[in-house]
């Protein structure tokens, strides 16, 4: 299949971006990154440079692969990452746009590749329950119902990918949030600092430049893990408990 | 030299036990004026860099990835062993051990195997403890499921993400002593060398990947948790920045790597659909439980199914050969990797592969999916119920065990394994081999430390499936905080080591002048392409099953491809800047080098064990020991002409040698 591809294409974080436009053979089995491969090896033929994305496990759980395809992070395919879309999906003659990740707290490092070390900063203020290895009591000694453990888990599949932020018009960071404090909300053993991991979480996730969620819902739809806006709601909820509950 | 196992005296049983109780310690004033340096932040790294960084220790991690989360432990799928023995089916730390043994096919240590066995459950009583979500019963209490190569279920799981959430376990505690100021986080910046200093391991140089700088880092000692060395095949299950370079860089300063050659082929892997193809994608060890393996029976059926002909439905029951189950009864599909893997060539190789490169399996779902129908429909009091409900009950039980992966598999064949029968193939996905190490996990060089698949100490030739995060957190939590005390509590009188003496200063030149060398070749070639062709030469040569002739003939193409790299790579742009082909080039040179190294020590190892077959040294088609001549570990000191080779006898008190049978 021949295929047009529309790139942004920019030197670092201070230079001007651009687009600009590539002619392609690729194969329908080939994932959408062996595309970007095949494009990158014909480009370090012509000795011109190859476009820079950050890709890492090529299957889809890594969350490295960060890209705006025809105008969707990660693409058309609902609940696939860039890596793991496949050439398939798309036709012969298809002139495709790709960009990187935009939003202000994820500064372009080089054409694709966005700095999403924000992303960590919001978890370094309280993603995790506060125990030293060694202190645990037995796995057995605290019971946890098999449902609350599965809806943890669902809200714990986050890739951390960033695509949420992307997809947002406001460039918010509310999905991310809110899916980890209920991954460890909905077990027993991280409700001890819930109120506290609420405050701290979002007073960083505001000072890291991210915006306000204003119910848009794109979050839910571009996110490759498929995870769900009840997240944000019932942060809100909880939000508004620990103000009351006084525990900053 | 003499290597020295500095395996502690006492019972297999106690030795640990004693050990930690007698050792010397580092008091907590003292803690606090040690630097360490650890390189990797997957399970082995982040977990090490959390515990020593809560036990008062100054700590500097660093990764090449833009976050910890990315390290490659979070692709593992299937599951994470413990002797829990929550089932009550005879499970204890004495039958894990044993396995592990088994399975490793009598190549590893006892005692390190041991000390792994007994930790691991404490591994799982921390990650629940941090909130990994693991699957459980409706009572709430944990579940677990059985994994090929033991008869008992043991494997710890949490859907088919297990490594994710353990990966985010550890990196929720590494983010909390990142926040503590306990442990400095250095991202995107990739090791690319080892600093010694009177011979002991005293820091890194490092390229900050962003801006190209290349940086000194000081540390009272280095542990070095960089995974294994895979991707020298260039396809395989490993991430695509997975490399040895932090280990290789070692090598070079003079420590040595431990059996090369014993390489994981995973049995169950999506096969290779073209040339482009730039990785591979497994499917977890965990279908086997309930997908059967098989190829047609003819020739004749295998090339109507390669040309298009017929599709696997096609053919009659009597038409199709289970080959696992008819060569092994007592383990059937569930047979070890290495097993499972070899059987699978050895269909190919008979011209009877279904897939167009002839080189592919079936993995069914048929068989499975109606004995769950009509069980689901007898446990609904469905009287007589017709084929497509037993299907569609059938459909739901598989996707309530398989569905991430049944999803997985169908984004990237476009097929549905719902409908039509899974294609398969083993590919490269772990390597046992690593930098060498005694019991305290420290290489030969004092003050260097290598955790996880980095080293080399508990798989022996073969590991078990779910024992990879079982031994990267092991290493991690509960051996290094106490074993880098061996080595720290000599050193409390050690001032801060100063990154500017001289041998900090000839090591960023020296760094500085290789990068500069590789890129000033300005040839005609991508890295890529030198990647792809050593890729080549290694699955040809040294892949599932090797001979004395063909790893001589590998070794020399190598060396010439090796030649070649360093006359006609081109590498893009300069040294400071973000440069991903740079980043490539350097750890391409490095798997150069490694594949050499490798080829050798399999030549050198005349006899099949675990994943390393060798064609010469068969009984009835099955791999053959040689316990007499080989029960040692290939130590190797590298030399460009003529790397050397020191051997560890491995001795056997609790366990008798035997024939590794599956039959």
């Amino acid at each position: 299949m021949k295929l047009t591809l529309k790139i942004w294409r920019q030197k670092n974080s201070t230079a001007n971006g651009h687009f600009e436009n590539y002619q392609v053979v690729a194969d329908e089995h080939m994932s959408f990154l062996e595309m970007l491969d095949v494009l990158n090896q014909q480009l370090i033929e012509k000795k011109q440079d190859p476009v820079a994305f950050e890709h890492d496990c090529r299957e889809g759980i890594c969350g490295a692969c960060s890209m705006v395809i025809n105008g969707r992070p990660h693409g058309q395919q609902k609940g696939t990452t860039a890596c793991q879309l496949h050439m398939r999906a798309f036709k012969s003659g298809d002139t495709i746009t790709i960009e990187p990740f935009r939003a202000s707290s994820f500064p372009v490092i080089k054409d694709l590749a966005v700095d999403r070390s924000s992303l960590d900063t919001i978890m370094q203020a309280g993603g995790y329950i506060s125990v030293n290895t060694g202190q645990a009591p037995d796995g057995n000694a605290i019971p946890v119902d098999s449902e609350d453990s599965s809806s943890a888990f669902d809200a714990a599949t986050c890739i951390g990918c960033g695509a949420c932020v992307a997809a947002c018009p406001n460039g918010s960071a509310m999905l991310y949030t809110s899916a980890k404090i209920n991954h460890l909300n909905k077990l027993p053993q991280g409700k001890v600092e819930h109120n506290k991991r609420v405050q701290n979480m979002i007073k960083v996730m505001d000072k890291e430049g991210f915006g306000k969620c204003s119910n848009v819902g794109a979050c839910e739809v571009e996110c490759p893990k498929e995870i769900s806006t009840d997240n944000i709601a019932a942060l809100n909820r909880y939000y508004l408990s620990s103000v009351f509950a006084g525990n900053d | 030299m003499d290597l020295k196992s500095n395996i502690p005296e006492g019972p297999l049983a106690d030795k640990w036990k004693n050990y930690r109780g007698s050792m010397n310690l580092v008091a907590p004033n003292n803690k606090r004026r040690l630097d360490i340096i650890v390189v990797g932040t997957g399970l082995a790294g982040a977990s090490a860099a959390a515990t020593l960084g809560e036990l008062g220790y100054n700590v500097k991690a660093f990764t090449f990835h833009d976050s910890p989360r990315r390290a490659h432990s979070i692709a593992a799928q299937g599951g994470i062993n413990a002797a829990k023995n929550y089932q009550n089916d005879g499970d204890s730390v004495h039958r894990l051990f044993y396995d592990t043994i088994k399975g490793g096919d009598y190549r590893s240590r006892e005692a390190n195997v041991h000390r792994l066995a007994e930790v691991s459950t404490e591994i799982i009583d921390q990650a629940v403890a941090q909130g990994v979500p693991f699957a459980r019963e409706y009572g709430g209490l944990l579940a677990n499921r059985s994994f090929g190569g033991v008869q008992v279920s043991r494997t710890f799981y949490a859907r088919g993400q297990t490594g994710q959430q353990l990966l985010i376990g550890a990196y929720s505690a590494l983010s909390r002593q990142i926040a503590k100021g306990q442990v400095k986080m250095y991202n995107r910046h990739e090791m690319l060398d080892l600093v010694t200093i009177d011979g002991k391991a005293r820091g890194i140089i490092t390229r900050n990947l962003l801006t190209g700088k290349l940086e000194r880092h000081a540390a009272h000692c280095v542990v070095l948790a960089t995974g294994g060395y895979g991707n020298v095949f260039y396809l395989s299950t490993n991430a695509m920045g997975c490399n040895v370079s932090a280990a290789w860089r070692a090598v070079k300063k003079g420590a040595l790597f431990a059996n090369p050659c014993y390489t994981q082929i995973h049995p169950t892997c999506i096969p290779v659909s073209g040339e482009y193809q730039s990785k591979l994608t497994l499917m977890s060890e965990s279908l086997r439980n309930d997908g059967r393996v098989w190829v047609p029976k003819t020739v004749e059926d295998a090339e109507a199914i390669r040309k298009g002909e017929k599709r696997a439905e096609d053919l009659a029951e009597e038409d199709r050969d289970y080959y696992l189950e008819r060569r092994y009864p007592a383990f059937g599909n569930l047979v070890p990797r290495d097993v499972a893997s070899r059987a699978a060539k050895v269909a190919s190789d008979e011209n009877k592969g279904v897939v167009k490169t002839g080189l592919g399996v079936y993995l069914d779902f048929a068989a499975a999916i109606e004995r769950y129908g009509k069980s689901e429909a007898f446990s609904k009091g469905i009287d007589n119920p017709s084929a497509e409900k037993i299907r569609e009950l059938g459909e739901q039980v598989v996707e309530a065990k398989y569905g991430n992966l049944f999803q997985m598999y169908e984004k990237i064949t476009g097929e549905n394994p719902y409908k039509t029968a899974m294609k398969i193939y083993p590919a490269v996905h772990y390597t046992m081999g690593g930098l060498w190490v005694d019991y305290n996990l420290q290489t030969n060089i004092p003050g260097l430390f290598a955790l996880g698949e980095a080293n080399f100490s508990d798989h022996g030739a073969n590991r078990l499936g779910a024992s990879a995060l079982m031994q990267g957190l092991a290493d991690g939590y509960f051996v290094i905080p106490y074993t880098v005390g061996t080595f720290l509590a000599d050193e409390i009188r050690t001032p801060k080591i100063s990154a500017d003496s001289p041998e900090f200063m000839a090591a960023e030149k020296e760094t500085r002048e290789r990068l500069e060398g590789l890129l000033a070749i300005k040839g005609n070639q991508s890295v890529e392409s030198f990647h792809r062709r050593l890729g080549k030469l290694m699955w040809e040569y040294c892949g599932m099953s090797r001979n004395a002739e063909g790893l001589k003939k590998g070794r020399e193409l190598m060396r010439e491809l090796k030649e070649e790299f360093y006359k006609d790579v081109y590498i893009p742009g300069t040294m400071e800047e973000f440069n991903p082909e740079l980043e490539k080039a350097t750890r391409v040179a490095d798997f150069l080098e490694l594949g050499d190294l490798f080829a050798l020590d399999a030549l050198e190892r005349k006899e099949s064990c675990g994943g390393h077959f060798r064609e010469e040294y068969t009984e009835n088609g099955e791999a053959k020991r040689n316990d007499e001549d080989f029960t040692y570990v290939s130590a190797w000191e590298w030399d460009d002409d003529n790397p050397k080779v020191h051997k560890e006898q491995l001795e056997f008190e609790n366990v008798e040698l035997k024939t590794r049978s599956y039959k």
